[in-house]
Formats: structure tokens, C-alpha cells, sequence
């Protein structure tokens, strides 16, 4: 049953399937060299945007898989709160992060990479994009392929994924230069040209901290983070599961002087000072806006966090600032130990032009202009992880498009990208906007352990997730339905050791029979309980050196493993985007997953695997409560609205209700209802006009509206399964359908690059 | 049963179109409707309402106002009738030959109860010619009403919400006046208010856990105790708001009352002396009921039918065994049971044979029964019922909550009184037996003290010989002397409290949640409980999430935008977006009502708003009797400005809190027009014709 496929097979991206979707994709960048560069914090993860992470890689993107390979040092935040705010981090090396992404995009069949300066997007009399046209008067046609910060597909589809370049400026005090991000022009011309167009931009603003030299800071006194022991995955594809060695991190504190020198020269600073309006964004403020914000707050955690094994620079989170560079020394020895260190890069805040994504469907692709897909920061997000969401988005609806196929939108109740798809298109913002965990309303089924059983039949639907992944993903499933039969079935008897130790830690009876489920179930008792009374799943241990190898506990010679790991990352051949997984490595895994398959045994399960068996037998009437909370809104709020409406002339509509609809256009009454200034009267009452519509419709026998109606129902199974899935309870043939994978991978890439 | 009422208030299936009956074209929303709304019974008037745009025209074929004889034919032509003005005039046939004298009312849109145009005839009574003039105008091409449709196209057209148009049918189905004044009060929305502040406070708990997910570093710490205190608290509220569905139910439906007994212990007398009539036929001969006797009361503000049942024997006649029989099936179907005993000759072999037909042989049932008459969910779910409901609610609960009388206490007093003081020590003990069965029964025991604290009561049942395994299953044990009318008052009580409904025996109801409505609530409770069980498990605070995100959905349609205003999150105070959810649950039931299957035609045809009803009453009757007396009709006009001044308060309400969004302009003119009418007094007769 283990027949995995052969090695050739497991390229990541299929060139012959591409080729036949003719899906040709073009990468214009401003700058060759700095593809994936992280300009801010070389940072994966964190509350809420693991989950999209773990997310992009369930539906077959790259981030997680980059973040596995060039990680510094990983930790999992919130491990006290419950699992569905669990969160993992991982601070990266940011100059191998964009060296691995950037030989990953140029291994990928179909991609073409050039550099180039987009200032123009050519529409055609059909108000469709037919090409962009570059600052050195080239056009790239759009039947052909193309883009500057953008990608372009056969067929007629274009990707503008701008970042901060557009009519970009940066601040430090009160000089300021047009650019993109230190050392780098903006991007000219593009924001005029949109607005030629037709849409609407406005200005944000965001900004970085400091780097120092971390051979000038004395570490002694301060407190260290190490990374966790026990190291989790973003990607799951066992294949990047390489342990490295981990640097650590160091917390310091602002103190009554750096408070000092904040507030005797908050005039010195764009904001405060009154020369920049740009809304910052308030999760990632600086650190005048924390002083003057928290005025009751004595002290603030810095975090000191390395930028790369082979850079001396420390990033210092949590202090970015608009103050003149001369005040910006100072202001860095003010914070204990770091009294003499040097700054090798100041602070500055950078100024953009971005669109207000409610010109966007949730398919990002722009209602103005067909073909067109905003991304990334341009629509008013923050962050690598919400931009690599957007891109793997914007990328497979244009390679939809591109193949004729009709859009795909992940409905909110599905993932978390979903949620960030519906905020952006649906609400109006005006300041950048980052996820957050309380910004699903269903988070106890949206975690990250399950993004997979989520998403990835979904995504091999789509042609996202090629048969080497989608075989990791059955056999994962398998191991984890057969754990979850073994626990339920396997019962121990009140003086077992087990039930013994159960009973002391959850300080609550054990019955007599008691399955290991209803052990599980126990506050306090978790799986590593079970494992130690020699009742648990041995623990399958993916690293490299100890492949397939199941193990009691993790592998004791990580440090190796991650030498091993980090010096392939250099080289070409391990890391690269084709044949990832090394075919002896397949192989052996192959033995081990024949040995588990024996009846009766408890089948080795990756530490990953375990806890999600844990957590959904242990929160099971949570997880079912939310469910169904989850499928009776959604199925309220799949009611499309008609693409037709004149909400102007609905009487009964407040007039605020009436502007914001007309405005945002809602899909659906889920969307309609979450727009700031529609409140419930007016839902209900907008139902109540649609009904009356649909009767009147219906009695005028209008033919057209029942082929609307049909179409309408097409998009709700196709939502229906996506809640399905998003349940637990996909069932997804495993029909191939080509691959127009390049193309997200590509644009999620390209994303990456943007956001950088 | 208000599930019912809410399919009863649209009863039409959207999707069904008798073409049949309405010509080749299926029944519009766009066609104009007419129908006799002043209902079946025979008034001196009849009421024709036409709704829909041709409403007018269609009126205009058919009315000759008066005075327009000697007009020229373009004139008449050209006579077109001011809204919210009443003419008089003739209804007149094809060929112009008098039908009816009648007077005509248009009420133009908005402003009418349907917010379409809406003409309304008054013909005279008795039938003939209020149906001679309908023929003519549908023969003119209106469509005759689906049942009803005018309360349906008020509520499509915004005029009214979906609870509203639920209390219109509640206003008109009222059978009490207590029940009218409840429905009133959830026409004026008081119910949404409460619901309202409910479902806000939930949503700023969430948002003071959900805020801590992603802030915690920035928030002060999570008081607990608080928390659970203000969970509490909630729950307390909501307790509250589901006691008045209990209440609504039962003005809504009343009660069925059974009295049961054997033959000749004065259940007739005691049904004569309840009801103040002579209905039943009191003899002393045993068995001069053969059939069940019905007599309607009200108590306390509830309907309640009275049911008198054969004395239950045996007995070799068929009559009076059918009549035993159908007795028993009766008595075991309504929502109380009274079994009634002769005091003087005490419990009987044959007492407790009717004992055991009635409530089982069981005695453990006690406590489960006792359970089921104060536990307000069940009572809610299974409704006290009339009807289907009832019916399959009383099955399903087993046996109906029971009191027990002691008739005939006069006589058995005068026993006792011959007795010796031996008694008492036995006495004594039943009392005991008695305490312990009023912790079982609860709210039931209270009834229990109130009207059998009396020693001597509970000694009568005691020296009644009722044995204790039976006496625990009575909610209550009361003396009565039907023939002297003594006692009457305690049952009453009894009755009341065994229903639950004290306060409504003082005659205080503002409003009452109906079943929809108590759905959500109990959804809603039962969150929160489960809510304090993850707090008491100290379970991580994303689970409390989960359940009070449950309340928060079950009070009404999850709003998403309580975390559009950030800063406030950052900074910690919960400060929440405002919100105008009057009717919170109107999006989901909207849904609900148009899915729902097609119901029996009910009562909900007269569809008559009520402050409609008095304000046109008031303009109808001071102009009717123009030449009459001239500060009569200026009170009769105040009165019309008074209730206008309470519509245009109420759309200024409604207006503010975003439930009827087009409240302000309506709220303008009402008000104008109301104090208008209010303070300037006779002139307006003229000037009715500003309302439209």
C-alpha cells in the first residue's frame, strides 16, 4: 500500500501538466538580488500567522517549507493558553532565506524571472489587463507572460504585488528619500497609472528598528531564549524536518531614559512631529507610539534577535522609531546592554501607496479590471506570512484565469486565509491590517495541527498538491484515524500503572475499563503519559540522519543533523525546489510505514501527529460545538447576493447601509453583514427584499434568473465542501488535475518578495 | 405553538400559485388584494380592505361619493379621495345601481398599515352587502387575500419586523385582556430591548477573552470571579425573559381544567360555582353528567376552559359509559387535573380506582410529574397547550399536574367537629408527609403552602383518609363548598400557581417571549452553563470562547464587527461598536418563515393593528357625526392626535435604533400631524389630507 511514487514523480511542480495548462509565468522584480529579502523582522510565525503558514502549506505553498530550511531558532508561543492559539515562531537567517527562495523560483519549470520596472498595466477595450510596460519602454504582452513586482500568466492575467514600493518614502526624523526600503528606489509611475484606471489609493506607513552589532552588546546581563528543545514544523512535508542548530535570543527592557529621550523629542518624529499622516500600523508600533499609548507603563520587553549565522547584525524588536538618526544611538544605549554597542543600520519608517482592498473580490482579482490581482502589502496588509497568503491566492486564480477555469475563493469559515481574504475585500481599512487569532471566530477547528486535513484536499483539487505530498498527507490521515481507533478501543484496568498515574495527575477517578481515550480526556494527563506506560505510539522521527527510524523520544544527534542541514542548504542539490526528497530517504520510509501497518500495533506517529490525535479527542465537544456553530452561520451566510443589486433603491435599507453595499458589493449575506455600518435591521430587512424579489422573479418566470440561480449553486457546493473540509470531514477524490501550481508557488514567492 | 403562529402568520407556501383560482397568472406580491377584514362575526359594519397599487382605482370603479351627483362626468372623472381623510358616498354596481351606502377611507402609501395604498370600505353589516360589494371588486380585478397577506406585505415592505407582525397575530388571537396588553408590548418591541442588552453583554465578554488571545501582555489581568459573577447575573436575566414564554403561552392558549371525580361529589356544582353560571345541571341523583360540560373562564388574566366530566363508574349504562369514557380521555388530555373528593365520606376504594385510571399506579411519577409543572422548560417546550401541542405535550410529560379538592367541606366540618381529639397525632405526621413532598414539587409547594397552610386543610385531607402515596401527587389540596361557594378563591390560586403564573394574578405583563424566541434563550442558557463548567474546569480561555460565542449567536446573528474598533481593543477597554439590534433575531426566522411548509388557515385573517384601529375609529366617528357635538368630536380628535403622537415616538424609536430605517420620516410626520391634531384641535378635519 506504501508504493510511493517514483523519485521523478515527486518533482514538486509538474512541467509537462503546466505545459499543457500553458500557464507560462513571468517574475519582473525591481532587483534580482533581493528576491524573498525580509527587510523588517527575519521572522515566520507568531500568533495567528502560523496558521496561515501552516495553511499555505497544506495547499502546496512555499513559505513553511523556506522558514523549516533557514530557520536561527524556533519556539512555540502560547503553549500555556489551549491549542487553538498555539503558535509557532521561527526567527530565520534572512540572507539564506532569500538564496533558498530565490533557487526554488529559479528551478521551477515555467517560471521566468527578470528584472524590471513596472509602470504601467495595459487594458485592453474590454477593461481586461493585456500587458504591462516596464520604466525602459519594453511591454510584456499579456498573451505571452510577464511583470515588476508582478507575475504574469498566458492568457490574460496580471499580479501587481507592489510591497512598499509604490511612490515609496522613507523617514528617519525629519529627512526622508523616495525609496522602497533602505538602499532601494521606489517604484514610480504604477500608482498614477491605477489611478487612471479608475482606483482609488491612499497612503500607510510602517517602520523597522535599529540593527547593532551583536559583537558590541554585552549579553551577560540580560535574560537568553533559547529555542525550544523540542522543534516543531511549519511545513508538512517531513522532507524539510532537518533539526539545526539554534542561536538564541535575548530580552532587555526600556528604561526611565529611553523614556526620557522619547518624550523630550516626540516632535522629532514623523507622527507626533505632524509631517507624516500615514496610519501605522497599531499590533506593530513604535516605540513612541508605545510611550505615549502606555503612558502608565514603566518599561517595555526588547527583544534582541539574530539576523543570520553569517551577519553580526541584531535586529532589536519592539523598538522601531521615527526619531532622527542622531537621537537613535542614544536611544539604543539607554536599554541595559546594549550601553556601547554599535548600530549598523538605523531606523527608519517607510511611507507607500497601497488600494483598498474592497476593490478587490476575494479572489483578489480587481473588479475594475478583469484579469488584474492585487496583492500583498499594496492592499493594506502587514506582515510575510498575510502576503504569502494573498499570493498563493492571487496566484491560482490567475492561473485559473489564465487556464479558463473559474475563480476559487477560500470562504472564511475554511481557514484563516479565508478570514484575511474576507476582512480585506470586506471591511474598509485604513491602517495596515495583520492577523490576529481573535479575528476567526472559529479557532478551535482552525488550528494549525489540522490545516492539512483542511486545506490539502482541497488543494490537490485545485492541482496544488502533487502525488508525492498528497500520499504523505492519506498515509498521515491513516496513521492518525488508526491511532485514534487504538486509543478508543484499548482499555486499562484501574490499577494499571497508567490509569494509576492518570488518576494522580487529573486528581479525578479512573472508572474500571477506561479506555486511553477517556484517560485523554482527563485534565492534565496528555500523550507522552500513555507513551511512558509503554501505551502510547512510538514517536516517528522524520529528521534527517534518523529518517524513518521510529525513536522513543527525539533524536539525540540534532546538532549534527542540522550541521549536515546547513550546509546543504548552501549547496544546490538538497534544498532546491525539484526532487526535494532524497529517494533513499523515500524508500526507507516507505519500510517503516509497511512495519506499522501490522494489524493491532500501535503504528509509529510524529510528535505532531500525537497531539492532534490528543487535542481532538480531548476537546472533542468543543471541537463539534464549533463546528456546528461554524456550519449553521456558514450555511446562513452562503446566500449569494446578486451581482445585479441597485441597494440604492432599497427603500428599506438605512442610507449608511445602502452606501457601504453599494461600495463593497458583498458576495453573500455572510460578507454583507460583517461590513462596518450594515447592521442586522438591514439584513434582515435586505433578505426580506431579496425574497420579495425572488418572488416576483420567480413569477415572471425570468429563465435568466434560474441560470443565475444555477450558477449560485455550483459556487455554494463548492463552499459547502470547503466548510466540509474545514470540519474534518473532507472526502476528496484524489483526481489529478494538472498543475497550475508554478504559478501560485511562483506568485507566493513573488509575494514574499514584495513584502520583503 | 407560536411556531405555529408564525407559519400561521404567512400562511400562503411562496412557491404554491393556485392558478385555478387567481386566473393564469400565479397570486403576486405586486397584485392588489382585498378581503372582508372585520371578520366572520355579525357587526353593524363590515370592513372591505384593498391593499396594492391599484387599490385606489379599483375603489374609485365601485365608490360614488356623495354631493358628486350633479357634477359633470369630468368631474367625477377627476374625483380622487385624500389620504387619511373618511368620505361618504354609495357603493354602486356595473350598472351604477346602488349596492350599499358605505363610507371610504384611502390611506395612501407609506402610510398605511401595509405601506402600500389601502382603501378600506365600511358597509353595512349582516354579510350580504359587504360580500355584494367584495364580488364587484374583485370582478373589478382584485385578488381576494391569502390569509394573512396584508401583515405579510407589511412586514415585506418594512412596515413591520417579523416579532411585530408576530404580535399582531397574538393582538388579534387575544382572549383576555392581559393577553392583548402582552402582545401589545411586543408590537412596541419592549422584548428586542431586553434581548438586546442581553446578547451586548455577552458580546462584551467575548470580547474581553478574545481581547486577551492577542493582547495579553497589554490587558490587565482577567478578574475571574467577575467573570463568573457577571455570567451570573446573565443568567439570571435570562431566566427572567423565558418565565414571561411561560406566561405569554398561557395568555396565549389558556388552560384546560378537568374536574374529575365520582359521580356525585359536585364536580357540576363546583364548575357552576367557578364559572358564576348555571351550565351544568346539579341534581343528587349520581351520573347526571354524561358528557363533558365546557365552561370558560378567565382567571388572572387566563382564558381557561373549564371541563365538567361524567362521574367516572362503573355503570351498566352505555350513555353514561361512553360519556365515562370520553371523561377520562378528556381529563387525562387537559393541562390540569382537579380530582375532586367528597370531604364528608373522605377517600374511597372507588376514589383511589379513579386515582390510578387518571394518574398511574405508580407513586414515584410524583416527583417527576411535580417536575414537569415547574420546570419552565419543559412547560415551555411542550406549551400548556391548546391544540396538537398541548395535547402531544401532555403525553409526552405523562400525566397532567394535579390538585385535589375537597368538596362538600361545609358538611365534613360538621363531622369533624364530632370528632374526637385522636386525630390529631396522625394529623401530624400527613403535615410531615406533606413538607417533604413540597421540596420535591418547588414552585408547586408554594401553591402548597399558600392555600394548605390552613392546619385545618391539611387535616381535612388527612381526615379525608387520603392516603399519602396519593396526596403526594396533588400540587395542592383544597376545601371547597361548591354549593356555598366557599373556597373558590384558594382554587383559583391553586390553579394559578400550579401554572406557574402568580405575577399574572396581579395582573403585571409587559411582554412575553414567544417560542421562537424562548428557543433561543434556553440555546442561550444552556451556553452558559456550559460556560461555567469550562471556567470551573479551569479549561484555557479560548474554550469560554467558544460557548459564550453560542449565547451570543442563539440571542442572534453573530456580529463580527465588534473588533472593527482596534484601539479600543489595544488599549484594553471594551469599548464595542454601538449596536441597533432590536430584532436580533429577524435574519434567522426570516429564513425560517419563508422555508417553512404552508399552514392550515388560521385565525391570523383580521389582521388589525390595533392603534390603527383606535386612531381611524376616533377620525371615523368624529367625522361620521359631523353635524354632532362639537367638543366631543375635538376629544375624539386629541384622541387620534395622541395615538399618531405615540406612532411618530415610537418610529422616532425605532429610527434610533435602526429598526424601521425609514422611522424618521414617518416618525416627522406622525408626530406633526399628532400634535396637530392634539393641541390645535377641531380646524385638522381639513387638514387630514397633510398625511399623506
Amino acid at each position: 500500500m506504501e508504493q510511493l511514487p517514483p523519485p521523478q514523480a515527486t518533482a514538486r511542480l509538474q512541467p509537462l501538466a503546466a505545459a499543457r495548462l500553458g500557464a507560462k509565468t513571468l517574475l519582473l522584480t525591481l532587483n534580482l538580488d533581493r528576491i524573498a529579502w525580509q527587510p523588517c523582522n527575519p521572522a515566520v510565525g507568531g500568533p495567528a500567522k502560523s496558521q496561515l503558514v501552516h495553511e499555505v502549506d497544506a495547499l502546496g505553498g512555499e513559505i513553511g517549507k523556506i522558514a523549516d530550511r533557514c530557520y536561527l531558532q524556533k519556539r512555540v508561543l502560547n503553549a500555556s493558553k489551549g491549542p487553538a492559539v498555539w503558535a509557532l515562531r521561527a526567527q530565520t537567517d534572512k540572507l539564506e532565506y532569500a538564496a533558498t527562495m530565490r533557487r526554488v523560483l529559479e528551478e521551477t519549470p515555467n517560471l521566468y524571472i527578470r528584472e524590471g520596472m513596472v509602470t504601467s498595466v495595459e487594458v485592453d477595450s474590454n477593461d481586461e489587463v493585456c500587458g504591462v510596460r516596464t520604466f525602459f519602454g519594453i511591454t510584456f504582452a499579456c498573451k505571452a507572460a510577464v511583470l515588476t513586482t508582478g507575475t504574469f500568466m498566458n492568457g490574460q492575467a496580471a499580479v501587481l504585488t507592489t510591497g512598499t514600493f509604490m511612490n515609496g518614502q522613507i523617514w528617519v526624523g525629519r529627512q526622508s528619500m523616495a525609496a522602497g526600503r533602505a538602499g532601494e528606489a521606489p517604484s514610480t509611475g504604477l500608482t498614477e497609472r491605477l489611478v487612471e484606471l479608475g482606483f482609488e489609493t491612499d497612503r500607510l506607513k510602517t517602520g523597522t528598528p535599529a540593527r547593532v552589532d551583536k559583537r558590541t552588546v554585552d549579553f551577560s546581563g540580560l535574560e537568553e531564549q533559547p529555542g525550544d528543545d523540542d522543534v516543531r514544523w511549519f511545513s508538512f512535508d517531513p522532507a524539510v524536518h532537518r533539526p539545526r542548530q539554534q542561536l538564541s535570543c535575548y530580552l532587555t527592557h526600556t528604561t526611565a531614559e529611553t523614556h526620557r529621550i522619547l518624550r523630550e523629542n516626540l516632535h522629532e518624529t514623523p507622527v507626533y512631529g505632524g509631517w507624516v499622516d500615514a496610519k501605522g500600523p497599531r499590533y506593530c508600533p513604535s516605540i513612541e507610539d508605545k510611550i505615549v499609548r502606555f503612558a502608565d507603563k514603566e518599561s517595555h520587553q526588547i527583544f534582541l534577535e539574530p539576523e543570520g549565522r553569517s551577519t553580526p547584525e541584531l535586529y532589536v524588536q519592539g523598538f522601531s522609531t521615527g526619531l532622527p538618526e542622531r537621537l537613535q544611538l542614544a536611544l539604543l544605549h539607554s536599554l541595559p546592554g546594549l550601553e556601547s554597542c554599535k548600530m549598523l543600520r538605523p531606523a527608519y519608517a517607510v511611507e507607500y501607496d497601497y488600494l483598498p482592498a474592497h476593490q478587490c473580490y476575494a479572489s483578489l482579482e480587481t473588479k475594475r479590471v478583469k484579469g488584474l490581482f492585487f496583492s500583498g502589502q499594496l492592499n493594506g496588509t502587514t506582515g510575510y506570512e498575510e502576503a504569502a497568503a494573498q499570493g498563493l491566492v492571487a496566484g491560482l486564480n490567475a492561473a485559473r484565469r489564465a487556464a479558463g477555469q473559474e475563480p476559487v475563493v477560500l470562504p472564511r469559515e475554511s481557514s484563516y486565509i479565508g478570514t484575511l481574504m474576507d476582512d480585506l475585500v470586506t471591511k474598509d481599512l485604513r491602517e495596515p491590517y495583520r492577523m490576529l487569532t481573535s479575528r476567526s471566530e472559529y479557532r478551535l477547528v482552525l488550528r494549525s495541527d489540522n490545516a492539512d486535513r483542511r486545506l490539502t484536499p482541497f488543494g490537490r483539487q485545485l492541482g496544488l498538491v502533487d502525488d508525492r505530498r498528497w500520499q504523505l498527507y492519506q498515509d498521515k490521515q491513516e496513521r492518525i484515524d488508526a491511532e485514534r481507533a487504538r486509543l478508543e478501543a484499548i482499555r486499562v484496568q484501574p490499577d494499571h500503572p497508567l490509569a494509576v498515574a492518570a488518576e494522580a495527575v487529573s486528581g479525578q477517578k479512573v472508572p474500571a475499563a477506561a479506555s486511553l481515550a477517556d484517560l485523554l480526556r482527563r485534565p492534565h494527563v496528555h500523550y507522552p503519559l500513555l507513551q511512558r506506560h509503554g501505551l502510547g505510539a512510538p514517536t516517528l522521527d522524520f529528521s534527517a540522519g534518523s529518517e524513518g527510524v521510529p525513536v522513543g523520544s527525539s533524536s539525540s544527534n540534532g546538532e549534527a543533523a542540522a550541521d549536515a542541514a546547513a550546509t546543504t542548504a548552501a549547496a544546490p542539490s538538497a534544498g532546491s525546489g525539484g526532487g526535494e526528497q532524497p529517494p533513499a530517504g523515500e524508500q526507507q520510509q516507505a519500510q517503516v510505514l509497511q512495519q506499522g501497518a501490522q494489524p493491532q500495533a500501535a503504528q509509529p506517529l510524529a510528535t505532531a501527529e500525537q497531539e492532534a490525535v490528543e487535542i481532538d479527542i480531548k476537546y472533542e465537544g468543543f471541537i463539534r460545538r464549533q463546528a456546528k456553530q461554524l456550519q449553521s452561520v456558514a450555511a446562513k451566510h452562503a446566500r449569494r447576493l446578486p451581482d445585479d443589486l441597485d441597494y440604492r433603491s432599497i427603500q428599506t435599507l438605512s442610507m449608511e447601509a445602502r452606501e457601504k453595499l453599494s461600495k463593497i458589493r458583498p458576495r453573500d449575506i455572510g460578507q454583507a453583514s460583517r461590513i462596518g455600518g450594515v447592521n442586522p435591521a438591514d439584513i434582515s430587512n435586505l433578505l426580506v427584499y431579496l425574497e420579495t424579489r425572488r418572488r416576483t422573479s420567480a413569477a415572471a418566470g425570468d429563465s435568466s434568473a434560474a441560470q443565475q440561480a444555477q450558477r449560485q449553486l455550483s459556487r455554494k457546493a463548492q463552499r459547502k465542501a470547503m466548510v466540509a473540509a474545514a470540519m474534518g470531514e473532507a472526502q476528496v477524490s484524489g483526481s489529478e488535475r494538472g498543475s497550475d501550481a508554478e504559478a501560485a508557488a511562483a506568485e507566493e514567492a513573488a509575494e514574499a518578495v514584495a513584502a520583503a | 405553538m407560536p411556531r405555529g403562529d408564525l407559519n400561521a402568520l404567512f400562511p400562503e407556501d411562496s412557491s404554491s400559485s393556485d392558478e385555478d383560482e387567481f386566473g393564469e397568472r400565479g397570486p403576486s406580491d405586486k397584485d392588489t388584494i382585498v378581503a372582508i377584514v372585520s371578520g366572520a362575526q355579525q357587526g353593524a359594519v363590515s370592513i372591505i380592505r384593498l391593499s396594492g397599487e391599484l387599490a385606489v382605482h379599483i375603489a374609485m370603479m365601485v365608490f360614488r361619493p356623495a354631493g358628486t351627483e350633479k357634477l359633470s362626468s369630468k368631474e367625477k372623472a377627476d374625483w380622487w379621495p385624500e389620504s387619511h381623510r373618511v368620505y361618504y358616498g354609495h357603493a354602486v354596481d356595473l350598472m351604477g345601481d346602488v349596492m350599499d351606502e358605505v363610507l371610504l377611507m384611502a390611506m395612501l402609501k407609506p402610510r398605511s398599515y401595509t405601506a402600500e395604498d389601502v382603501v378600506e370600505i365600511h358597509t353595512h353589516g349582516g354579510g350580504i352587502s359587504a360580500q355584494r360589494v367584495l364580488e364587484r371588486l374583485m370582478e373589478i380585478g382584485a385578488r381576494l387575500a391569502r390569509p394573512g397577506e396584508f401583515t405579510m406585505r407589511a412586514f415585506l415592505n418594512g412596515r413591520l419586523d417579523l416579532s411585530q407582525a408576530e404580535s399582531v397575530a397574538q393582538l388579534i388571537d387575544a382572549r383576555t385582556v392581559a393577553a392583548a396588553d402582552s402582545a401589545l408590548a411586543g408590537l412596541q418591541g419592549g422584548l428586542g430591548r431586553e434581548i438586546t442588552a442581553m446578547r451586548q453583554e455577552c458580546v462584551d465578554l467575548l470580547v474581553e477573552l478574545d481581547a486577551r488571545l492577542d493582547f495579553d501582555e497589554d490587558l490587565p489581568p482577567l478578574d475571574v470571579p467577575a467573570l463568573v459573577e457577571r455570567i451570573n447575573q446573565l443568567t439570571q436575566r435570562l431566566e427572567a425573559a423565558l418565565a414571561t414564554g411561560r406566561q405569554g403561552q398561557l395568555l396565549r392558549t389558556g388552560l384546560q381544567v378537568a374536574l374529575v371525580g365520582r359521580p356525585n361529589v359536585g364536580k357540576s356544582s363546583l364548575l357552576n360555582a367557578l364559572s358564576g353560571t348555571e351550565r351544568a345541571i346539579v341534581t343528587d341523583i349520581a351520573g347526571t353528567t354524561r358528557d363533558i360540560v365546557e365552561a370558560g373562564i378567565v382567571i388572572g388574566g387566563i382564558p381557561i376552559t373549564l371541563l365538567d366530566t361524567a362521574g367516572m363508574r362503573e355503570s351498566v349504562d352505555l350513555v353514561e359509559q361512553i360519556g365515562v369514557e370520553r371523561s377520562l380521555a378528556a381529563a387525562k388530555q387537559a393541562d390540569i387535573a382537579v380530582m375532586v373528593v367528597d370531604a364528608e365520606a373522605g377517600w374511597t376504594p372507588a376514589d383511589d380506582d379513579i386515582f390510578q385510571q387518571m394518574f398511574g399506579s405508580s407513586s414515584s411519577s410524583s416527583s417527576s410529574s411535580s417536575a414537569a409543572g415547574s420546570d419552565s422548560d419543559s412547560g415551555l417546550g411542550g406549551g400548556w397547550g391548546s391544540g396538537d401541542g398541548g395535547a402531544a405535550a401532555s403525553s409526552k410529560r405523562g400525566a397532567a399536574p394535579a390538585l385535589l379538592v375537597l368538596n362538600k367541606s361545609d358538611l365534613a366540618a360538621k363531622q369533624r367537629q364530632q370528632q374526637t381529639d385522636g386525630k390529631k397525632a396522625q394529623t401530624g405526621s400527613k403535615k410531615a408527609a406533606g413538607a417533604g413532598r413540597g421540596k420535591k414539587a418547588g414552585k408547586a409547594a408554594a401553591a402548597a403552602d399558600a392555600t394548605a397552610a390552613d392546619t385545618a386543610v391539611a387535616a381535612a385531607a388527612a381526615a379525608a383518609g387520603v392516603p399519602p402515596a396519593a396526596a403526594a401527587r396533588f400540587a395542592a389540596v383544597v376545601e371547597t363548598s361548591a354549593t356555598k361557594r366557599q373556597g373558590m378563591d384558594s382554587l383559583q390560586d391553586a390553579v394559578l400557581q400550579l401554572a406557574d403564573a402568580p405575577e399574572l394574578a396581579r395582573g403585571g405583563v409587559a411582554f412575553a417571549v414567544n417560542e421562537r424566541q424562548s428557543e433561543a434563550l434556553i440555546n442561550a442558557r444552556e451556553a452558559l452553563q456550559r460556560l461555567q463548567l469550562s471556567i470551573a474546569a479551569e479549561l484555557p480561555l479560548d474554550f469560554w470562547s467558544i460557548d459564550l460565542r453560542e449565547a451570543v449567536l442563539s440571542l442572534g446573528e453573530y456580529d463580527v464587527r465588534y473588533l472593527s474598533d482596534e484601539t479600543a481593543l489595544l488599549l484594553g477597554s471594551a469599548v464595542v461598536g454601538a449596536y441597533a439590534l432590536q430584532h436580533l433575531m429577524a435574519p434567522h426566522s426570516a429564513y425560517e418563515t419563508y422555508w417553512a411548509p404552508s399552514q392550515p388557515y388560521s385565525a391570523a385573517t383580521t389582521q388589525y393593528n390595533g392603534l390603527g384601529a383606535l386612531s381611524m375609529a376616533a377620525t371615523t366617528a368624529s367625522v361620521a357625526r359631523l353635524p354632532g357635538n362639537r367638543t366631543a368630536k375635538k376629544m375624539l380628535l386629541k384622541v387620534t392626535g395622541a395615538s399618531w403622537l405615540v406612532f411618530g415616538l415610537a418610529d422616532l424609536y425605532y429610527s434610533r435604533t435602526g429598526v424601521n430605517n425609514n422611522g424618521g420620516i414617518s416618525a416627522a410626520i406622525n408626530v406633526s400631524l399628532g400634535s396637530y391634531f392634539l393641541f390645535k384641535g377641531f380646524q385638522p378635519v381639513a387638514d387630514g389630507k397633510k398625511s399623506g
